[in-house]
């Protein structure tokens, strides 16, 4: 019998998959995590009870054909009787014709429900990583976190259709088959019973003696593709060394240890077909021969042990479904515990009281901040230490310092991502946490050091701050970030698609509306977090003037390297590993604050 | 096609004794297995009836039966062996001739095409190659002479049956044919719709800071759940019609097996002419007879997506190649530092003109200056004068000889370079430093280290000189970065050296750093700089100026004003506010 034979040569794909399972999870807890996901199916209560059910019909129905073949043999041909044969004929195309509509039944409800399971945790996902708070964010890296809104999602998607398809009818072809040989004789059916456990072990083994090799084949790739990858980016310096041979010599090391392991590891893992087949037909020569002995005390008939051979591939057949099914939900219960983890992440940002705030004071100082401490972690030294300073409307702050002293972490406190630890901070006068996210996000605006357009259209892109401002709105505040001129210049001018990342800008004319973008219906404070980097000299000066002469009503806030970018701001701070170490002027800095001075006599030419 | 088969056979090539093993296997394993039913067959033909066993035929058949499984079992593993063999040497050849490629190609290669598409290249489509071809051997061969093997043991027992599978044989095709052409559609939206989500997935995630700056959440889960259920009904589309080909497929099985033992009893009852062993022969290989055909369909998408992959690579290895260094070329050995341009023609494409009749003559010790806006090529210079590309007429001469009859590597170990891309490898900090010269002693390194000013920051790093760089440097600042690679410079001592500023973000008091290193190295040494500070351009012999890729002013900084031409207007827009 070789119908396995076919089936097992995906058992290899299967043998390796389960390697890597075994590499890159535990393969633990996966149930917990599982059974935490599965109010996602709620909605599929029908799909999920009648799906297994048409299931199991199917595989009732295949557990009957063989054993009509063996009555065809038995009675039809002993007794001559052509009427019977067509009539069993009759029989099982219409059971195979029932088996078929219900697998179709099943296969229906098993896509409905595993892709709606899919949509909502998805829909619930993104809801909730829209509700972290900075903090949150800084702790898990997006593209980990794009792997489990895609990958990971897709992965349970598929756990939960197995489920459906598979998780009944799999283990009942198994025991079905070995009782039916039960059934049919005791004694024989001790044969599969042997056996099944015989084809476990040899898999596992043979799992188990490569895994080591798989995991060096995965890090030698890994390896390749880094030297690939810097020999690409470093190519002149290679060359302006001329270190090319070496380079060869490094790679073809990796290369040819590559090969080297999956060549030996393969000679291993290749035996698990020829293996899996030896003991199918030394279980099959045991069938016939004890077979052989029943036939003749008359316990059992010819037809019968063609029925037990039968049997036999089925249970093989079934066998590697199930090891299949055990492979995707590994895979799925390591999806589901990142997943998990994300909705577990809990907003830490105070919900910034989300009632209409009450009435507040409106204090003439419209920022204040009185020796505030704050660090990312709980444990960690402090980011920011002892900060104070206040401001008043239309007034510019500026902040300067090196990189790693603090300077956006203070303007994220500032706009409340970030919760302070210590002291107070106050707008208008009143406690920050008294605002809700609603008013805090309409008194800012914010001009990210990275400028990022979306994709959309340029008016998309200037409605963010207030989906309704208007069309003059957006022309007043493309003109004062010096962007209105180019963007007259487009065919489409406003309606101008913008491609993901604004990819189809030039870094200058992204930043310009990104800096235009946050002018939109007029914040009351500006954030500049180090933004006009890609702005050539020009530019640079009319955009300072223009936020001096036609922003007077709004409070600035300009984050710089450069002092020539801040010199005119009402008050500068100067950071320095988290220390204010200077507060002042301009003027008064240079005085009083060494590391400022510094920094100015090394940017005077 | 013809062409891509045609490259491949030679890499095919050096293992044909590896393919015409793995053939033998293969025939031998596939025939020897499948005869194990026609045993089986024949061992229940001697159980009769009650009281009517034939044990001694029996025993003589199931010995035969382990027999042949145990030489079948051994060529299953040879096959499997001489395959994987062939196929991971094939792959290792290609992805060796392709790497070395990547140091043959002119620069002009990967200064065009995108490193992520070459990398695709040696990595994902070499892959692509590989399990094409492993496929294509293991599984689409076995499969193929499976499905003549089975038909001709078929025929051996019974044409009429026989005929009959082959009649049936179509259903199937045509069966997986249906199915797969109408999951493919569907599949094709869904990717297009899953695309089109994972992107605004990432668009959103990757700037969730912004997002939450401007208040857009709402606005963005509303545009995230439109195209979320868009993708739920192509989704579950495509998941049923895939999901339907294993029913189908057990289906027609059903019938195909049916149908056999059907008509196989018919005939023993009415004519004789067929045994009951026999009959489940017949059973075995119809239950077989259509998962060869499947499996065929499978690996040819497979096959396809290698050819795909493999037009990719060769394309790839076609490129056309660095000119080789003249026979006669020379090294220098006491280079005084002269370089002399005549009569300099440059462009990087035939259509646009760049450099046109340039000359320039600069002595040993000299400073040379390349100013000029953002994008105005003024690293062009740096690529001729390494001869990292090739002028199109006239000479680069250093020390009076031209530089095509210098040796390429020779040539370019006069110059120390250090980019304002500074690059690093995975490593150590000491082996970043002694690239150029690798049986540096330590305290050599820590000499260049200290010369660059970067000891001080080296030293606070917790495992020093022994910290391991991570991929492309990503734990240390741009300044550090740059810092190391002036002590590689620093460390071999050039006659000639070739530096870009920085204009990037680096922190006030590295960049005083860095300009002090700079000074230093420069001393007593040629040097041309890609200059962005007032300071260096002032204190440069000679000022080049580009526009648009072209060199239109030459001269000292004096000279220059006087001239009031573009210099003077960049001096006052770019320089004087700094």
């Amino acid at each position: 019998m070789d119908l396995y034979k076919f089936t097992f040569q995906n058992c290899e794909l299967i043998c390796y998959n389960l390697i890597i399972i075994i590499i890159k999870s535990k393969l633990r807890s996966g149930i917990y995590n599982m059974v935490k996901l599965a109010k996602y199916l709620n909605g599929y209560k029908k799909q999920v009870i009648l799906g297994p059910i048409f299931k199991l019909i199917e595989a009732i129905f295949e557990l009957i054909i063989p054993l009509m073949m063996a009555n065809i043999i038995d009675i039809g041909i002993k007794n001559s009787d052509s009427q019977y044969i067509l009539h069993m004929l009759g029989m099982m195309i219409l059971i195979g014709i029932i088996g078929l509509i219900s697998a179709i039944l099943g296969q229906f409800y098993a896509a409905k429900a595993s892709q709606g399971f899919g949509t909502a945790v998805r829909n619930s996902l993104f809801c909730h990583i829209n509700e972290l708070s900075f903090t949150d964010l800084d702790s898990i890296n997006t593209s980990s976190l794009i792997t489990r809104m895609t990958n990971d999602i897709n992965q349970l998607q598929v756990a939960v259709s197995m489920l459906i398809r598979l998780v009944i009818r799999a283990p009942f072809l198994i025991l079905g088959s070995i009782f039916m040989a039960m059934s049919i004789n005791i004694t024989i059916s001790l044969i599969f019973i042997a056996t099944a456990p015989i084809i476990g072990i040899t898999i596992f083994f043979i799992t188990k003696i490569t895994v080591p090799y798989f995991k060096k084949i995965q890090n030698t790739l890994d390896k390749i593709s880094l030297i690939v990858k810097e020999n690409l980016s470093g190519i002149r310096v290679i060359r302006a060394f001329s270190k090319q041979e070496a380079e060869i010599n490094k790679f073809l090391e990796s290369n040819n240890l590559l090969a080297q392991t999956a060549i030996n590891v393969n000679k291993i893992s290749a035996l698990l077909n020829p293996a899996t087949y030896l003991i199918i037909n030394l279980a099959i020569t045991c069938i016939i021969w004890v077979g052989a002995e029943k036939a003749f005390i008359g316990d059992i008939n010819q037809g019968t042990i063609i029925a037990l051979v039968n049997y036999m591939t089925q249970i093989l057949l079934s066998l590697i479904v199930v090891a299949n099914v055990v492979i995707i939900f590994t895979k799925a219960s390591a999806s589901a515990s990142r997943i998990n983890a994300t909705f577990e992440l809990s907003s830490s940002l105070e919900p910034h009281n989300s009632n209409p705030s009450v009435q507040k004071n409106k204090s003439n100082k419209i920022i204040e901040f009185k020796d505030v401490s704050f660090c990312y972690d709980k444990d960690c030294d402090s980011s920011l230490n002892n900060i104070t300073f206040s401001l008043h409307k239309g007034e510019t702050l500026g902040i300067i310092g090196g990189t790693g002293s603090g300077k956006s972490t203070l303007i994220q406190l500032i706009s409340g991502f970030y919760k302070k630890n210590h002291g107070d901070i106050l707008i208008y006068g009143n406690d920050i946490n008294s605002y809700n996210e609603q008013e805090l996000r309409k008194i800012f605006g914010f001009v990210p050091q990275k400028a990022v357009l979306f994709s959309g259209t340029i008016l998309d892109n200037m409605r963010w701050r207030d989906p309704n401002s208007k069309y003059e709105d957006i022309k007043k505040a493309l003109d004062i970030a010096q962007a209105s001129e180019f963007v007259e210049k487009l065919p489409l001018k406003y309606n101008t698609k913008v491609e993901q990342g604004g990819k189809n800008f030039s870094g200058g004319q992204r930043q310009r509306l990104t800096i235009a973008r946050a002018l939109v219906s007029e914040p009351e404070i500006l954030i500049l977090d180090d933004s006009s980097s890609a702005l050539d000299a020009q530019t640079d000066s009319l955009l300072s003037q223009a936020l001096i002469n036609q922003c007077q009503k709004i409070t600035k806030i300009i984050i710089s390297q450069k002092c020539s970018s801040i010199a005119h701001a009402d008050k500068i701070i100067v950071l320095d590993n988290g220390i204010q170490i200077g507060y002042g002027t301009h003027d008064s800095l240079l005085k009083s604050c060494p590391t400022y001075e510094k920094i100015f006599e090394s940017q005077k030419v | 096609m013809k062409d891509i088969l045609k490259n491949f056979l030679k890499y095919l090539k050096p293992y044909k004794l590896h393919l015409g093993l793995s053939v033998i296997f293969v025939i031998s394993s596939i025939s020897l297995s499948l005869f194990s039913p026609i045993l089986i067959g024949d061992a229940i033909d001697f159980i009769i009836d009650t009281g009517n066993v034939n044990f001694s035929e029996i025993s003589k058949t199931l010995i035969k039966l382990i027999f042949l499984s145990l030489i079948a079992s051994m060529f299953q593993w040879l096959t499997t062996v001489s395959i994987n063999t062939l196929t991971y040497n094939v792959t290792k050849d290609i992805r060796e001739q392709a790497f070395k490629k990547i140091h043959l190609l002119p620069l002009k290669y990967s200064d065009s095409v995108a490193h992520g598409d070459t990398i695709n290249r040696i990595i994902n489509d070499i892959d692509a190659i590989s399990d094409g071809l492993h496929q294509a051997l293991l599984h689409f061969f076995t499969s193929l002479i499976t499905i003549i093997v089975t038909l001709i043991f078929m025929a051996s027992l019974n044409i009429v049956i026989t005929f009959i599978v082959i009649l049936l044989t179509p259903l199937s095709i045509f069966t997986s044919y249906f199915i797969s052409k109408h999951s493919y559609k569907s599949f094709r939206k869904q990717l297009n719709t899953q695309g089109e989500l994972s992107g605004y997935i990432t668009e959103m995630l990757s700037n969730q800071k912004v997002v939450k700056a401007f208040g857009y959440e709402n606005r963005a889960i509303k545009h995230f759940q439109n195209i979320n259920s868009t993708l739920y009904d192509s989704g579950v589309k495509a998941q049923f019609y895939s999901s339907l080909s294993n029913p189908a497929t057990r289906f027609i099985n059903t019938i195909i097996y049916t149908v056999v033992g059907v008509v196989g009893s018919l005939m023993l009852i009415l004519h004789g002419n067929i045994s009951i062993g026999e009959i489940t022969s017949f059973l075995t290989y119809s239950n077989q007879y259509t998962k060869p055909f499947n499996e065929i369909s499978a690996v040819l998408t497979q096959v396809q997506s290698a050819f795909v992959s493999a037009k990719r690579v060769f394309a790839f290895l076609s490129e056309e190649n660095e000119i080789k260094d003249l026979p006669n070329a020379v090294e220098i050995e006491n280079c005084n530092g002269s370089v002399d341009l005549n009569n300099v023609y440059f462009s990087y494409s035939p259509t646009t003109k760049l450099i046109e009749n340039f000359n320039l003559s600069v002595q040993p010790g000299q400073r040379v200056a390349i100013v000029g806006p953002t994008g105005s090529g003024k690293t062009t210079l740096i690529n001729l004068l390494m001869r990292f590309y090739d002028v199109n007429h006239g000479s680069i001469k250093i020390n009076n000889i031209p530089i095509q009859n210098i040796k390429r590597n020779n040539l370019r170990s006069l110059y120390g370079m250090v980019l304002q891309d500074t690059w690093l490898f995975t490593g150590t900090i000491a082996e970043n430093i002694s690239y150029g010269k690798a049986n540096a002693s330590f305290d050599e390194i820590k000499y260049a280290a200290t010369q660059a000013y970067a000891h001080n920051f080296i030293n606070r790093l917790p495992n020093g000189y022994k910290t391991i760089i991570t991929e492309d440097g990503g734990n240390l600042s741009q300044g550090e970065k740059q810092l190391i690679s002036i002590a590689r410079i620093m460390l071999i001592n050039p006659p000639m050296l070739i530096l870009d500023e920085a204009t990037s973000n680096i922190d006030a008091i590295t960049e005083l750093e860095i300009q002090k290193a700079f000074k230093k190295m420069m001393k007593g040494k040629t040097s041309f700089i890609v200059a962005h500070r007032l300071s260096t351009i002032r204190e440069a012999d000679i000022i080049l100026v580009m526009n648009n890729g072209n060199i239109i002013e030459k001269g000292s900084h004096v000279e220059l004003l006087k001239q009031n031409g573009f210099y003077a207007k960049l001096y006052k827009t770019q320089f004087l506010n700094q």
